[in-house]
């Protein structure tokens, strides 16, 4: 912080509840005052209603689905239906020619490789979607067939149809994933990347006493998000305007304007409401180029919006992975060495690793990391809720619960002398009381059919912040109080927390705040990805928010005849703080401004007490976030059926701003982890090439009736890092959900299952009543 | 508008044998043609639009749609009711629920030249006027949502529930949200929802 001004505060510091206590650290002078905890808050922290609830429940909300412009066309992709093929030739006359055709667009030049079923060939828009679909049909395709692969396996031998020859590019872009640039390609395998790797496992290995290892898989996964990708593109002479589901509006004009070579100020994104997107919307896309290409080429606004095999086929997914994982031990606990090895493929994509979580998880001097992509012809994998973690940490926390049993250590014990963080160890105590863990038998030792079983696993994942963040707060003379930004909401409830922040710093409450948010008119807002949106953008809003308080105060301090610092905003009031009943009512006070209106621009200041790292944009707080969960199940061992019985999640993400939105988070983290460890797997026939499952209907979903009681405790832990010092949840919360259910098979059957989904099937392979898949 | 009289005779019709075929199974459908063809041919409609009129949420609307689209399709088009969602447009997911005569269905997998003379309710017809229906009022107070691109569908279904069931109890919500999927999980709010908007209601 060289440069700016500082001075010292306390700040709050500790996890409530157990044992709190003060930090002194040095602010800029430009920051707000610290806040006090939340029991001392009359907005933040409480669980207010999130505020388009109402548009919501009416259908009143437009998603980009619902967008509609005058002229607007409907556009429709082809796709390939070959897994593998060279394009010799397409030819789009005869849908060119097709009444209610306005523009056709080839994206597959003559000579190019289609490399997955699912593979944009060509495009275009018409008058009406039926129109659109007619036109594809007439296009033409000559392609010639090429051998393909789509098993990971069969892709690692030397013999496998290669996805790229030697020399052809690779596509090594990923959002929210690190991908190196020099890595060697084998055949169709990249790697290893060995980044993340310290010490020396060999010498760690030949200090252990205990050594545990297993193989574990874990299967592609997609987003499923409700709302299809969507974007509706007006391209005019003046400008572009794209309405598109995204989680980064920001992002988005940004790589327009790069595309198709435009001034920043020339093109405005817009997202009113969107219906999810768990990693899969970070990005334009090619869809996205495609649908401004078309408004260009047609001069009029088009539509396009993905079908729901089109959304499994080639929107992103969370890659499969295989991992072989050893770790050395003490016989008191102590770790000496861990080695993960991994092969995973993202399709035609990179990007398939296991992030840090066996890297950083535990105490552990020697750690050594091999993983690999491997390329397969199948839709490009993406980032998804805690990617690379999630994957890790169903293979991790096996084997780290294996090791406990080896050990003799209850698995709790066991994370007590490991796990250096002193929030998981209040996170372990009060879940732990919460699920009843005493009650938990060895493994194996129900009698009868159905067995029952309690296991626990643990989350990681950056406290993610991005300084490119900025707000806006207004104050109008009628006492209108807007907060503006580009920030999209994509379910979590951003806007609600922008507006809950404003409330409590001028003492309103927080339906009187008027939310702007998804348009990139509004100041440059953060993405909706990496757990990072709360983080970001709620202390700029209090910095605005007190800005704009501070230069109302200088406005009516002379009214009221006191200095500035003496007035408060409290309860709809400007008030003398220590003689509150003289003042005047917020209107009053808003009615004499000098201008119609009060505005303050903030962005996201680091963090008190600086970044641990930086990485562009993003920055990771000092202190990772966590969570730990534990699951409680029955299984059928005549059927192989698994039941969740019961999840309980303790969860850490700083100062908490609305416990009833984040117990929705944490909930739909929760379900999104038992349907990866029960049911989800995308399948792909090896003989056609294709998805065979490319649905709702055979892609299975956990719905209502799997759904079990969720219990979502959530820690008050104070850090004393911003103005509202407020971290992420999303990821975290998904992350050791499909682990604790395992370990809770484990702890029923006394046999581990290390493969996902963990269907009747794979728990009838386990049990040595069925073959394995080969 | 157009004169509802002349489309409703028509879709009514069409409606009968098309009810008829279906509630009588494939077995007879065979009958079900031959007792048509003695009796004046129905309709045949299409290719081309064909009038209709649809009764939503309490009112009349007349307008010409193709043969093959959907009930969620005229009402998010013609009708500009873009409340109801479609998330995969084949019956697996229930975003696109509204009633038909107070029952939830798919409106994706419905003609909407075999609606007839049904009264369809979507959700922004669920309230009255500023006053939201229970179900809608305990969505927001017990945040049961996130996203909210299920949400319509989801209240629907509940809605019709409490009308079924006043009281009801959890495994009954469950059965009623069974065939609704929820990406950002909301299921146990909504749960948690319903109870309440039952526990509140009189009758």
């Amino acid at each position: 912080m060289s440069g700016i001004n500082t001075h010292s505060e306390k700040f709050p510091f500790g996890i409530a509840g157990a044992g709190m206590s003060e930090i002194e650290r040095q602010v800029p002078n430009d920051q707000p005052p610290p806040l006090p905890m939340n029991d001392a808050l009359l907005v933040i922290g409480k669980p207010v209603p999130r505020h388009d609830g109402r548009a919501k429940v009416t259908g009143a909300v437009r998603f980009t689905v619902d967008v509609k412009l005058p002229g607007m066309l409907h556009a429709r992709i082809l796709r390939s239906a070959s897994p593998n093929a060279r394009v010799r030739s397409i030819d789009t006359d005869a849908a060119a020619r097709l009444a209610g055709v306005r523009a056709v667009l080839v994206t597959a030049q003559k000579d190019s490789v289609l490399r997955y079923a699912g593979a944009p060939i060509a495009a275009v828009a018409a008058a009406t979607p039926a129109v659109a679909d007619a036109a594809l049909r007439l296009i033409r395709v000559d392609a010639a067939a090429l051998p393909f692969v789509v098993d990971m396996d069969i892709a690692r031998r030397a013999n496998a149809a290669l996805v790229y020859q030697p020399g052809e590019p690779l596509p090594l872009n990923a959002v929210e994933i690190a991908v190196s640039a020099a890595l060697p390609l084998n055949g169709n395998v990249r790697g290893p990347e060995t980044q993340g790797s310290r010490g020396d496992v060999a010498r760690g290995f030949a200090q252990s006493e205990v050594v545990v290892e297993g193989e574990y898989r874990t299967r592609t996964q997609t987003h499923c998000c409700l709302e299809p990708h969507a974007i509706v593109a007006d391209w005019r002479a003046d400008g572009l305007t794209v309405w598109m589901s995204t989680q980064f509006t920001t992002g988005v004009r940004r790589e327009l304007a790069r595309v198709f070579d435009l001034k920043l100020s020339q093109v405005r994104v817009k997202v009113a409401a969107m219906g999810g997107g768990f990693g899969s919307k970070s990005q334009l896309g090619p869809y996205g180029q495609i649908a401004v290409t078309l408004s260009r080429q047609a001069g009029a606004p088009v539509r396009l919006v993905f079908d729901r095999e089109e959304e499994h086929l080639d929107s992103g997914n969370r890659p499969e992975t295989w991992q072989h994982v050893r770790i050395g031990a003490r016989r008191d606990g102590t770790l000496t060495a861990i080695a993960v090895e991994e092969f995973g493929s993202a399709g035609v994509g990179v990007g398939a690793g296991v992030g840090n979580f066996a890297q950083t998880l535990y105490t552990c001097p020697n750690f050594a990391l091999a993983q690999n992509d491997v390329f397969i012809n199948a839709g490009r994998g993406s980032a998804m809720r805690g990617p690379g973690n999630t994957p890790g940490a169903f293979a991790m926390e096996q084997a780290i619960d294996d090791l406990a049993g080896q050990l003799g250590l209850d698995p709790l014990v066991l994370r007590d002398r490991i796990d250096p963080s002193p929030v998981r160890r209040e996170e372990r105590r009060l879940g732990a009381a919460k699920i009843g863990w005493a009650r938990r038998h060895p493994p194996g030792a129900d009698t009868g059919t159905i067995k029952r079983g309690l296991g626990v696993a643990q989350s990681i994942w950056g406290a993610n912040v991005t300084t490119n963040a900025s707000c806006e707060v207004r104050v109008l003379r009628d006492g209108s109080v807007l907060v503006l930004s580009s920030v999209q909401d994509l379910g979590t409830g951003i806007g609600t927390i922008l507006a809950l922040v404003v409330a409590e710093e001028f003492g309103l409450r927080p339906e009187a705040i008027s939310v702007h948010i998804g348009d990139t008119e509004f100041p440059a807002g953060p993405p909706s990805y990496g757990s990072q949106c709360t983080a970001s953008i709620s202390p700029a809003a209090r910095t605005a928010a007190w800005k704009v308080k501070q230069a109302l105060f200088r406005q009516i301090a002379p009214a009221l005849a006191v200095a500035p610092e003496q007035l408060a905003a409290r309860d709809g009031r400007i008030v003398v703080a220590n003689d509150p009943a003289r003042g005047m009512s917020f209107r009053e006070a808003t009615a004499g401004l000098r201008t119609e209106q009060l505005s303050a621009v903030e962005a996201r200041a680091d963090d008190y007490g600086g970044f641990r790292r930086h990485m562009g944009d993003m920055n990771g707080a000092q202190n990772d976030l966590g969570g730990v969960q534990f699951a409680e199940v029955s299984v059928d061992t005549e059927t192989g059926a698994i039941r969740v019985e019961r999840v309980v999640a303790v969860q850490d993400c700083g100062r908490p701003m609305n416990p009833m939105l984040i117990e929705s988070q944490v909930q739909g983290g929760v379900l999104m982890g038992i349907s990866y460890a029960l049911l989800e797997e995308r399948v792909i026939d090896q003989h056609t090439g294709r998805m065979v499952n490319a649905n709702l209907e055979q892609y299975k979903l956990i719905g209502a009736g799997d759904t079990p009681p969720i219990d979502v405790l959530v820690l008050e832990n104070y850090q004393g890092q911003s103005a509202t010092d407020a971290y992420g949840i999303a990821e975290p919360s998904n992350i050791p959900t499909a682990p604790a259910i395992a370990n809770a098979v484990f702890n029923a059957l006394g046999v581990r299952v290390r493969e996902l989904p963990m269907t009747p099937a794979t728990v009838l392979a386990s049990l040595g009543r069925l073959p394995h898949r080969s | 508008m157009s004169d509802p009289s002349h489309t409703l005779s028509v879709s009514r019709r069409f409606f009968l044998r098309g009810t008829g075929a279906a509630a009588s199974g494939v077995a007879l459908l065979n009958d079900a043609r031959t007792a048509a063809a003695a009796d004046d041919e129905p309709p045949i409609l299409g290719p081309g639009a064909v009038p209709l009129t649809l009764t939503v949420n309490g009112r009349n609307f007349g307008v010409s749609v193709e043969p093959c689209a959907t009930l969620a399709d005229v009402l998010r088009g013609p009708l500009d009711l873009t409340g109801t969602k479609i998330g995969c447009d084949r019956g697996a997911c229930s975003a696109c629920t509204v009633w038909l005569d107070g029952v939830p269905v798919a409106s994706c997998m419905l003609l909407a030249v075999d609606v007839g003379a049904r009264a369809v309710t979507t959700i922004e017809g669920l309230a009255h006027g500023d006053t939201l229906d229970p179900v809608q009022e305990a969505f927001i107070a017990h945040d049961a949502m996130q996203c909210g691109y299920c949400t319509p569908g989801m209240v629907m279904s509940c809605a019709a529930l409490l009308e079924r069931v006043p009281h009801p109890a959890a495994a009954d919500v469950r059965a009623a949200i069974g065939g609704h999927l929820c990406r950002c999980g909301a299921y146990p709010h909504v749960i948690d929802a319903v109870l309440a908007a039952g526990a509140t209601r009189k009758a």
